[in-house]
């Protein structure tokens, strides 16, 4: 029976506060060089210019109003939604593909809540100096170092998490000019609102949050055990060479060598914290795969670190398999692709992909859509004749203006009658409707059941296009 | 195992204890769980001053939002926030949106803004809107008509006319159609005779010996029909008199009836009543004259005019 605990409980669990402390090594290099890659990418190529001769001279933008995305030579219209599907579709598979084979290694290197909080964490270092400096400027009470530093490095985040923001919103407008307006105060609301929403969320996820992002808010971490398999590569403590028999122990005195320590049952591991001082979600990689981590690598560096200066091999802490550490004698990790699995994701990964290719290159310069008049479905003419009518809208995706031809197939000369349309100018991403009917003598549209309208592109004769559409005669039922 | 070792170990009770063992289990909850609690509070709290939320005495508070619109009188009307002023708004930015259009077709002639691709889209959507509006409920939303009560609009056949001019005139003043009643100066088998002759001109079963004897009548003093059908019976549009040698039948359900008898009583029921009741209104004060240019365009558009 457990009494007297009520002064001891909080309200919610407080966050215990994480000072990753820098390390360098491969993995450091890796995330660096990546974060360096991504930044450059984010932050610049709202910038970079693309001739159009009909649209913003901006190599990515994203035109909401004008209902279409430019990206380099592509735009990409509404009707291209399967596009995205396919594009997600890939990028998940992508991912089942890479965790099963190495791991969480997009939470790792790529995710933007790694690198932003990565680049956070640099930051507060540049400020508050280093692992041990950051926890003595945590635990003094709140001086004029303290404020100063602290204020600064929040404030730095904040103006670096409105760049970010502001560079989100210059995706969806023509950059150099939208940049300006934003600054008089004559951009759209949605703009400010957008701006004012990511900067608090950066600012929020990357320098208060951090690692509760991935542990409470982010659902893959919680399901990495449905990707996992014994043969995935990740992040492992070789618990049987650390521990030794007698578990692991500090190098004090008659326990510096390796062949000293094994002759006492003692691991390699010397016990020296350091794997979980570097960890960015404050975990002990020791304790075996958890779900808190997100295989950054860096517990990795700082072991090597060590081992290097022990003169120990080094990999105590490194990338292999559950199954390589269960054998008697753990061979090399490699990489287990020859599994079912593996392969399946491959192959669904090859084909999405190389569907998506072929359908972007073969995609067509316009749209159509030709309906039957339904209201009513014929008309009797003076004569007798019967008149159907259509309905033919055209979408333009080409670039520049294109002439369209409208023609039959299948019908006497003359019954179609396209009124002032027989050819018609579309501008680009633009709709024209046009009426069409058909008129047919009573014996010819008897044994009319359907016949098809043809859309030429004068410019580009090879992309035509048919749509097969229905004739329908007073007691004309099938 | 270990999980549940780990579990047991850092497990946390309010310290109540009843019956001597019964406890209860503390989970304290995340910290941003918390968070994001509190800020739903204050989320709340905003809402409040900008919505119109809390009662108090026989009115209850507005919330500092408003929506300022012009009303169908011309007034300028500002509200607290709500669905019925925002639609308000949104009709208004509508307008205001098609107003460059409406006044293009102002200054446009007919013939050009069946031509330009642009205008001629904004025709059908706008003019199905109208059409759809105002026109609709007699003429049935496709412009098909009713057989015996509205004119089909999509044939090629046009009472008063099917140029851009006639179909604006009849939009802007109405039209009215009258035929005397002939069941008063004519007895039943000249009627019937009669009857036989229209069902000829539009190459309908009859009977050639009556047919004929209703020629002579159509053109005679007696019933005179000529005077309005014209010599030839087809018709006059000066004065909306129908042709009666076509296929198209507006007052005399002809298509509707099976047998060759039917469709005389239909012809007969027409002659012998007279028609007073084909009554198009008058649109000039109901309409702009933009929105009756382009429901004339669209009326064209739908039977291909003349």
């Amino acid at each position: 029976m457990q009494t007297g605990l009520e002064e001891q409980l909080a309200l919610y669990q407080k966050r215990i506060p994480i000072f990753p402390r820098s390390v360098q090594g491969r993995f450091r290099r890796f995330k660096s060089a990546v974060l360096i890659l991504a930044y450059a990418v984010y932050f610049l190529l709202p910038w970079l210019p693309w001739a159009r001769p009909d649209a913003p001279s901006q190599a990515v933008l994203f035109d909401l109003p004008g209902r279409r995305f430019l990206i380099f030579g592509l735009t990409v219209y509404p009707q291209d939604v399967v596009w995205l599907a396919l594009l997600l579709f890939i990028a998940a598979i992508l991912l089942f593909f890479a965790t099963t084979l190495v791991g969480r290694a997009f939470c790792g290197y790529f995710c933007f809540q790694t690198l932003w909080t990565d680049f956070f964490i640099w930051i507060e270092r540049l400020i508050q100096g280093e692992r041990p400096a950051r926890i003595r400027l945590y635990r003094q009470p709140w001086n004029r170092e303290k404020l100063l530093k602290v204020g600064a490095t929040h404030a730095v985040w904040i103006v670096f998490s409105f760049w970010t923001a502001l560079t989100f919103v210059l995706y969806f407008g023509y950059a150099p000019d939208l940049v300006v307006r934003f600054f008089q105060g004559a951009a759209p609301a949605a703009a400010y609102i957008t701006v004012g929403v990511l900067t608090f969320s950066t600012y929020a996820a990357a320098g208060l949050m951090r690692e509760q992002i991935c542990t409470y808010v982010c659902p893959y971490g919680r399901f990495q055990s449905a990707m996992y398999e014994p043969e995935t590569l990740t992040v492992h403590y070789d618990a049987r060479r650390g521990e030794g028999s007698q578990g692991r122990a500090t190098a004090r005195a008659g326990l510096r060598t390796r062949d000293e320590r094994q002759a006492k049952g003692v691991g390699d591991c010397v016990d020296c914290g350091l794997c979980v001082q570097v960890c960015p979600v404050g975990i002990d990689i020791r304790d075996g795969l958890q779900y808190k981590c997100i295989s950054c690598g860096l517990c990795i560096d700082a072991c090597d670190t060590i081992m290097d200066s022990f003169g120990f091999p080094r990999g105590l802490i490194r990338y292999d398999s559950e199954a390589n550490l269960r054998q008697p004698v753990p061979g090399k990790p490699r990489l287990h692709w020859k599994r079912l699995k593996v392969v399946g994701y491959a192959l669904a990964l090859a084909l999405m992909s190389a569907y998506l290719v072929y359908s972007i290159a073969t995609r067509s310069s316009f749209d159509r859509a030709v309906t039957q008049v339904r209201q009513p479905l014929y008309v009797v003419l003076s004569n007798g004749d019967i008149r159907n009518r259509y309905q033919i809208r055209i979408t333009s995706k080409a670039s520049r203006p294109e002439r369209y031809r409208i023609d039959a197939v299948g019908l006497p000369d003359g019954a179609l009658d396209l009124g002032n349309f027989r050819e018609v100018d579309v501008k680009p991403g633009h709709t024209v409707i046009v009426q069409a009917s058909v008129r047919l003598s009573p014996q010819v549209a008897a044994r009319t059941r359907e016949f098809e309208i043809r859309i030429t592109p004068l410019g580009h004769p090879q992309e035509a296009m048919t749509e097969a559409v229905r004739f329908d005669t007073p007691g004309g039922g099938r | 195992m270990k999980e549940q070792k780990l579990q047991s170990q850092t497990v946390q009770t309010t310290g109540h204890a009843w019956d001597g063992d019964l406890q209860e289990f503390n989970n304290p909850l995340p910290t941003w769980w918390v968070y994001t609690f509190y800020v739903t509070i204050v989320f709340a709290i905003v809402y409040w001053i900008i919505y119109p939320s809390w009662p108090f005495g026989k009115g209850f508070f507005g919330g500092v939002s408003n929506i300022t619109y012009v009303n169908d009188h011309g007034e300028t009307v500002t509200h607290h926030w709500n669905t019925r002023a925002l639609l308000m708004e949104d009709l208004n930015r509508a307008a205001r949106e098609q107003k460059p259009y409406f006044d293009k077709i102002a200054s446009m002639p007919y013939e050009q803004i069946a031509k330009d691709p642009e205008m001629n889209g904004f025709v059908l959507s706008a003019g199905k809107a109208l059409f759809s509006d105002n026109c609709a409920p007699c003429h049935q939303s496709g412009g098909q008509g009713k057989i015996g009560f509205f004119p089909n609009l999509t044939d090629d056949d046009w009472l008063y006319g099917g140029t851009y001019e006639k179909i604006h005139e009849t939009l802007v003043g109405g039209r009215r159609a009258y035929m005397p009643a002939f069941g008063e100066v004519l007895n039943a088998e000249q009627i019937t005779d009669l009857a036989h002759y229209v069902a000829s001109l539009s190459g309908i079963e009859h009977d050639a010996a009556r047919a004929r004897a209703g020629d002579a009548l159509f053109h005679s003093e007696t019933a005179a029909c000529y005077y309005c059908h014209g010599a030839d019976a087809k018709g006059r549009k000066e004065i909306g008199a129908p042709n009666l040698t076509d296929k198209i039948w507006l007052w005399a359900d002809v298509p509707g009836a099976d047998t060759a008898n039917g469709k005389l009583a239909a012809i007969r029921s027409v002659i012998e009543k007279g028609l007073n009741k084909g009554v198009m209104p008058a649109w000039a004060e109901r309409l702009t004259p933009e929105q009756i240019k382009v429901l004339t365009v669209y009326v064209h558009e739908l039977g291909g005019g003349q």
